[in-house]
């Protein structure tokens, strides 16, 4: 199951260090963020709740930048 | 700009007002006599007001883990100087640091912007007729099948068909083409094409998400998620290059004033140890005000961004930067020949040998091949003209590469090319005609043969010499036509080598071929209509889908999708890519070399705080500026 959600981040590198992070996030097959729209693509792993992983996703994203929010 | 970049520029200007006096107080340039921990309390204004957030973010990093960010070494930096008693650098480092982050983020924002406004084509409403009156509705809300009125000036918000009116249309935000484009009753209109002169009724045949406008948006907003190599080998070199600097940074202000203490060499230049010390610790400062990565890393996926845009805008839909890099490496072209470099509109110009009347030849011919939409069988229905009964048409079998039998009114018919007559055991007269030669036997016996021939577009010629003007080394032509057909299609484009009577199936071989011969850095691009030629694009290294506008099957096979089916694109695409990839390459170079050039230069103590933030700022600013270059192709 793929999903994009839109995201605010202000500088590229720090976009690239929100894709890491979400890609360790468990539940999550595959991330990809692109800076220049502002989006994040999830491919989450079979079974796995969209919803709670967001929230993880979201977490983890904000502990890498503090200034960068992810509408779920 | 946004809330976010107006506060920021405030508290730039407010800082810069404290900034330049004091330093001028504290470089002794105005004379007043202060307390130096007067003027030390009076720097912490600007430096708080500018570069409160930094410190803040660089706090968090430390707690979150996170220490090599940029937020960090900036805060470093600027407290080391400071320490140091260079309070004039320190606030100067956050202040264009700081004007620096400002123009990026306005930069990037203002491109945004731009490459959204070269796609407008997403429609805002729909007009629908209640009771004699006009509603504007959602486009989202329209189902399948309504009657929706687009008036002169308003974009066509879903896929349709005319049912009342006649008009001239704007297709250019869709093909690039600014020529319009007269429509009337019966014909297909897609969405985002400007309706300018009458009124039309039109019945939608799509919903929104599946409508032409969708599609494209929804292409060109995912193209930048495929990243290409470089932008993969810049955001590892990022990864790496801080930590690197900053480990450097700290051997410089350990290692060399320690080596001075023990060895003694060099002690002389300096008056007391910790003067010897606070040198070493400035130039390590200096050296994470360089360890930012920022214009590389801003600029890489900028240009591509911009470089995707400004194809889009000429009709040119890129699905990814890797293959607007892998585009520019092309040096091989491979063609279809029906429908990319001929107009694939058949006509019947002949027929012979035929012992039957014409008329009743074409009939048997069109009713045989009346279930196909080949563009042969198209073009022997257009031939025949009459109405087509297909309850006369029975036992169709379709041979792949060879042609179709069928029973038509219970006599036999075997139509198709040479193979297709041999295949059937009917002797046949081969012609001395150039063109697609279709032969038919009835009940067994030979009926003569239909000659149709194809015209080339007219700017197939032009397109393979611009290639080769582009560095393209070789144009191969791929047909299933006869060797004949191809040998003068050939040599009336230019192309350098052709491969005729190739089944759809040999073309994915012929294209394996062509791959093998490419050695190193060659790439071989595949353009093709779409039809029957999708496992062709997919094996290529690039395949380009021409005339794909409404073709879902091409689309979704390509690579690269041509608007409109003007070959004349293909080496304006290359040529887009080569301009982006050289900023990209420009890009990389020229701010790795300044960086280098700063690193050694304030090791050597050369280079002091000034020069490392101008130049950390200055190299953001012209990359970004020369990444949107990449907009401006149209002149290409």
């Amino acid at each position: 199951m793929k999903k994009t959600y839109k995201i605010d981040v202000d500088c590229a590198a720090c976009a690239d260090k929100m894709e890491v992070a979400a890609q360790k996030t468990e539940g999550v097959k595959d991330c990809t963020v692109n800076f220049m729209t502002l989006k994040m693509k999830v491919e989450f792993e079979e079974g796995a709740d969209a919803a709670e992983v967001m929230k993880n996703v979201r977490a983890n994203c904000k502990k890498v930048e503090d200034d960068c929010e992810v509408f779920i | 700009m946004n809330k976010k970049q107006k506060s920021l520029l405030i508290r730039i200007i407010i800082a810069a007002v404290f900034f330049v006096p004091l330093y001028l107080i504290s470089e002794d340039i105005v004379h007043v006599e202060l307390p130096k921990w007067v003027i030390i309390v009076l720097f912490l204004i600007p430096y708080l007001t500018v570069g409160y957030d930094i410190l803040r973010k660089a706090a968090l990093g430390i707690k979150n883990k996170q220490v090599f960010d940029e937020n960090f070494l900036m805060a470093i930096a600027t407290i080391g100087a400071i320490v140091l008693g260079e309070y004039g650098e320190g606030v100067a480092v956050m202040l264009l640091y700081q004007v620096g982050e400002l123009f990026q983020s306005y930069a990037v924002g203002k491109s945004r912007r731009n490459i959204s406004d070269l796609m407008d084509i997403r429609p805002d409403y729909a007009n629908i007729e209640v009771d004699g009156e006009l509603e504007q509705v959602d486009p989202e809300e329209v189902e399948i099948g309504s009657i929706i009125v687009v008036q002169p000036g308003e974009k066509v918000p879903l896929d349709g068909v005319i049912v009342e009116g006649r008009s001239a249309m704007n297709t250019s935000a869709l093909t690039g083409e600014s020529k319009p484009v007269d429509v009337e009753e019966g014909e297909t209109v897609l969405s985002g094409s400007i309706n300018m002169t009458g009124v039309l009724k039109v019945q939608t045949t799509t919903e929104f998400d599946e409508s032409t406008a969708s599609k494209i948006l929804d292409l060109v907003e995912n193209a930048s998620s495929r990243k290409s190599k470089s932008e993969n080998f810049i955001s590892k070199f990022a990864r790496v290059y801080t930590p690197i600097v900053v480990y450097c940074a700290l051997a410089l202000a350990i290692l060399p004033p320690l080596f001075v203490m023990i060895t003694k060499v060099g002690m002389g230049s300096y008056e007391t140890v910790g003067k010897l010390w606070m040198d070493w610790i400035l130039r390590a400062c200096t050296f994470l005000v360089i360890s930012c990565p920022c214009a590389v890393v801003i600029s890489i996926p900028l240009s591509f961004f911009a470089g995707i845009g400004g194809a889009s805008k000429q009709g040119i839909l890129v699905k990814g930067s890797n293959y607007l890099e892998t585009l520019s490496e092309v040096r091989v072209v491979a063609f279809d020949k029906t429908g990319t470099i001929t107009k694939g509109n058949f006509e019947v110009t002949a027929i012979h040998h035929s012992p039957l009347e014409e008329k009743m030849m074409l009939e048997y011919a069109a009713l045989a091949e009346c279930h196909s939409s080949h563009p042969i069988s198209l073009s022997l229905q257009q031939a025949y003209a009459g109405k087509l009964d297909q309850s006369r048409v029975t036992d169709v079998e379709e041979i792949s590469g060879h042609g179709i039998i069928a029973k038509v009114d219970g006599h036999d018919v075997a139509i198709g090319n040479e193979k297709m007559m041999t295949k059937v055991g009917v002797e046949f007269h081969p012609c001395s005609h150039v063109g697609t030669i279709i032969h038919m036997a009835l009940d067994g016996a030979y009926a003569g043969h239909i000659v149709i021939s194809d015209e080339l577009k007219p700017t197939s010629k032009e397109a393979m010499a611009a290639l080769k003007r582009a560095g393209v080394e070789k144009t191969v032509m791929l047909t299933g036509d006869a060797k004949s057909v191809a040998e003068k299609v050939a040599a009336e484009v230019g192309v350098s080598d052709f491969r005729a009577e190739l089944l759809p199936a040999d073309k994915v071989n012929a294209v394996e071929e062509l791959l093998a011969e490419c050695s190193g850095n060659k790439r071989l691009a595949f353009v093709g209509d779409g039809i029957n030629d999708a496992p062709v694009l997919s094996r290529a290294d690039i395949g380009i889908a021409m005339g794909a506008l409404g073709s879902d099957a091409a689309i979704e096979a390509a690579d690269i999708v041509l608007m409109d089916d003007d070959p004349i694109k293909i080496p304006k695409a290359i040529k887009i890519s080569r301009k982006c990839l050289g900023i990209v390459k420009q890009n990389i170079v020229f701010a790795l070399a300044v960086k280098v050039v700063c690193l050694v230069l304030a090791a050597l103590g050369i280079a002091n705080m000034w020069v490392a933030i101008i130049a950390d700022v200055g190299v953001m600013i012209l990359a970004v500026l020369n990444a949107i270059r990449c907009l401006f192709v149209s002149k290409l």
